[in-house]
C-alpha cells in the first residue's frame, strides 16, 4: 500500500521536522536570554514550551496510527519508530529550554560572576551547534555524524566538571553570588543534560539506519 | 454506532437470513456511506460473505434461502418484487476471490456490459474501456494488447481487468469478497492502491481475511462473529481501541 503508508509517513515526517525546528529555536532563544539577561525573551520560551508538548502528542498519535493501521515492517518500522523515541528526547530538550528561561528571570538583578558567564556562553554554543547537527541529520536519516556527536558530548561532560569546580570557587572568592552560582549550576547542569538527550537522538539514527541499538555515552555517561 | 451527518447510500436494518432452518445472519444493521471504503472482518463462516451476497441478491440464486429484513439502496428497498436485480447488479457489482474474465479479449471483457446495455457505438465503448481500466490500474500493462485473451494475463492483472469490466457499467456500491487472497503481495498491493483511488467516486465494501488490509485500506471496519456484527466503527478506533474484547482478540490472533 505504497501510496497511503508514504503520505502518512510524510506528514509524520513534517510533524517532526517542525517540532525539531520548534525546540532548536527554544533553545536557541532560552539560553541568549540566559547570557543577555533578557528577561522579556525569557517570558517568550516559556509560553511557547506548550506549542512543542502538543506538537509531540500530535506526532504521537500519528506514530501509532501509523503503526496499528499500516503495521510497517523492517526500515519503515524503523523510521517511526526512531522519530517516537526521537520525538521525546525534543521533548525533554523542550523542558530543559524552558527551565533555562525561568533561570533568567531567578537570576536577574544578582551579583554575577562573569567568567562562568563567559564559559556558560561557551557550552551554549557547543550545544546548539550539536543540536542542529543531529536535526539536519534526521532531514535525511543518515546517522553518519552520530559518533561524532557523541565525542562532542564528551566535551560538554568535561565543561560541566570544570565549570562546577570554577562556580565553587566563584562562590568562596564572594559569597553574594551565590543566587546567581545556584542558577549558574542549574544550567549548566540542563546544558549537560540536554547533550546527553542529543546523544540518545543519534542513537536513534543508528537504529533507522542499522536495527542496532547502541549506548553511544556508555563510557563516562555517569556524572552523578 | 456513531450517528453520520450525511445520510447513508446503503442501509441494513435487522437483517436475517437462514438457510433451510439454520439461521446464518441474526440481525445485522450495518449502514455504508457513500465513498467510504468499509471492511467486513471475521473468522470464515462468521456471515461476513453470506452478508455481503445479500447487497445484490447473489443469495437469490442460493436455493432454501430466507432473508430477513430491510435493505435500502438510495432510499429504495432492493428486495422489493419490482426491483429488476440485473439492474441491481449493475448498480452494486461484485468482484470475487478468483478473477472470472470471461475467455475472451480484455476489450470485449470490458465492454461487455455496456454491450449488454445495448451500447454499441464504438467510439462510446473505446473510451469507456479505456477509462475503466486506467481506473483500475491496469490501463498501462494491457493497452497495447487489448485483444489478447484475458485469461493470458497474470492473476493481479486479472482481477484488476474484473474490477475495470465492473466500472465500466458504472455501478455506485462495489462488493469485494476477498479480492487479493489469490494474489500474490505486491499485486493485492495494486489492488490496494487501485481501491484507494476509486473510492472518491464509489462507494466499496471488501470482506478480507487480512487483518492487515482491512487496517489500511478501510475508513470503516465492521467485525462479525457467528451471525452477529459484534462491533462496527471507524477503522482507526477498532484497531486502536476496540469496545469489545472479542474484537480485540480477534484483532491480535487470539481465535479464529
Amino acid at each position: 500500500m505504497a501510496t497511503i503508508f508514504e503520505n502518512r509517513l510524510e506528514k509524520l515526517r513534517q510533524s517532526f521536522t517542525e517540532m525539531g525546528v520548534d525546540v532548536s529555536e527554544q533553545i536557541y532563544q532560552s539560553t541568549k536570554s540566559y547570557i543577555d539577561h533578557d528577561v522579556k525573551l525569557a517570558q517568550t520560551v516559556i509560553d511557547g514550551d506548550s506549542d512543542v508538548n502538543s506538537n509531540e502528542t500530535k506526532l504521537e498519535k500519528q506514530a501509532m496510527n501509523l503503526i496499528a493501521l499500516q503495521q510497517p515492517v523492517a526500515s519503515d518500522f524503523r523510521i517511526i519508530i526512531s522519530y517516537l523515541k526521537a520525538a521525546s528526547d525534543l521533548e525533554r530538550i523542550g523542558d530543559n529550554a524552558g527551565t533555562i528561561a525561568r533561570e533568567t528571570l531567578r537570576a536577574k538583578g544578582n551579583p554575577r560572576i562573569a567568567d562562568v558567564e563567559t564559559v556558560i556562553a561557551k557550552i551554549t554554543k557547543h550545544v546548539r551547534k550539536m543540536l542542529e547537527q543531529i536535526l539536519d541529520a534526521y532531514t535525511t536519516l543518515d546517522a553518519t555524524i552520530a559518533p561524532e556527536i557523541a565525542q562532542e558530548d564528551r566535551k560538554i561532560d568535561h565543561y560541566y566538571q570544570t565549570t562546577r569546580t570554577a562556580i565553587t570557587e566563584g562562590i568562596l572568592a564572594n559569597p553574594e553570588t551565590a543566587v546567581a552560582a545556584s542558577s549558574y549550576l542549574m544550567v549548566i547542569r540542563l546544558l549537560e543534560r540536554i547533550g546527553d538527550h542529543i546523544v540518545n537522538l543519534a542513537e536513534y539514527l543508528i537504529y533507522c539506519e542499522t536495527g542496532k541499538i547502541v549506548e553511544l555515552d556508555a563510557d563516562d555517561g555517569h556524572l552523578d | 454506532m456513531t450517528k453520520q451527518s450525511t445520510s447513508p447510500l446503503l442501509r441494513t436494518r435487522d437483517v436475517h437470513l437462514y438457510y433451510g432452518e439454520k439461521e446464518a445472519l441474526h440481525g445485522i444493521n450495518l449502514d455504508f456511506n457513500q465513498h467510504e471504503i468499509t471492511a467486513l472482518i471475521g473468522p470464515s463462516g462468521c456471515g461476513k460473505s453470506t452478508y455481503l451476497r445479500c447487497l445484490n441478491r447473489m443469495n437469490d440464486l442460493a436455493g432454501n434461502v430466507t432473508i430477513t429484513g430491510s435493505f435500502e439502496l438510495d432510499g429504495q428497498d432492493i428486495y422489493r418484487p419490482q426491483q429488476d436485480v440485473v439492474e441491481l447488479r449493475k448498480l452494486v457489482g461484485m468482484v470475487f476471490q478468483q478473477p472470472n474474465p470471461f475467455p475472451f479479449s480484455v476489450f470485449d471483457n470490458v465492454a461487455y456490459g455496456m454491450r449488454v446495455q445495448g451500447i454499441t457505438d464504438k467510439k462510446v465503448l473505446t473510451e469507456r474501456v479505456e477509462s475503466s481500466l486506467r481506473q483500475a490500474a491496469v490501463w498501462d500493462e494491457v493497452k497495447d494488447q487489448l485483444n489478447k485473451n484475458a485469461l493470458a494475463f497474470s492473476g493481479g492483472q486479472q482481477q484488476r481487468i474484473c474490477i475495470a469490466r465492473l466500472l465500466a457499467v458504472q455501478p455506485e456500491v462495489i462488493l469485494l469478497d476477498e479480492p487479493t487472497s489469490a494474489l500474490d503481495p505486491i499485486s493485492s498491493a495494486k489492488i490496494e492502491e487501485t481501491l484507494q483511488d476509486i473510492k472518491t467516486d464509489y462507494t466499496i465494501i471488501i470482506v478480507t481475511h487480512s487483518m492487515q488490509q482491512a487496517s489500511r485500506i478501510s475508513d470503516k471496519t465492521a467485525f462479525m462473529l457467528n451471525g452477529d456484527l459484534i462491533e462496527y466503527g471507524k477503522t482507526k478506533k477498532l484497531f486502536l481501541n476496540p469496545e469489545k474484547e472479542a474484537t480485540s482478540d480477534y484483532l491480535n490472533g487470539k481465535f479464529g
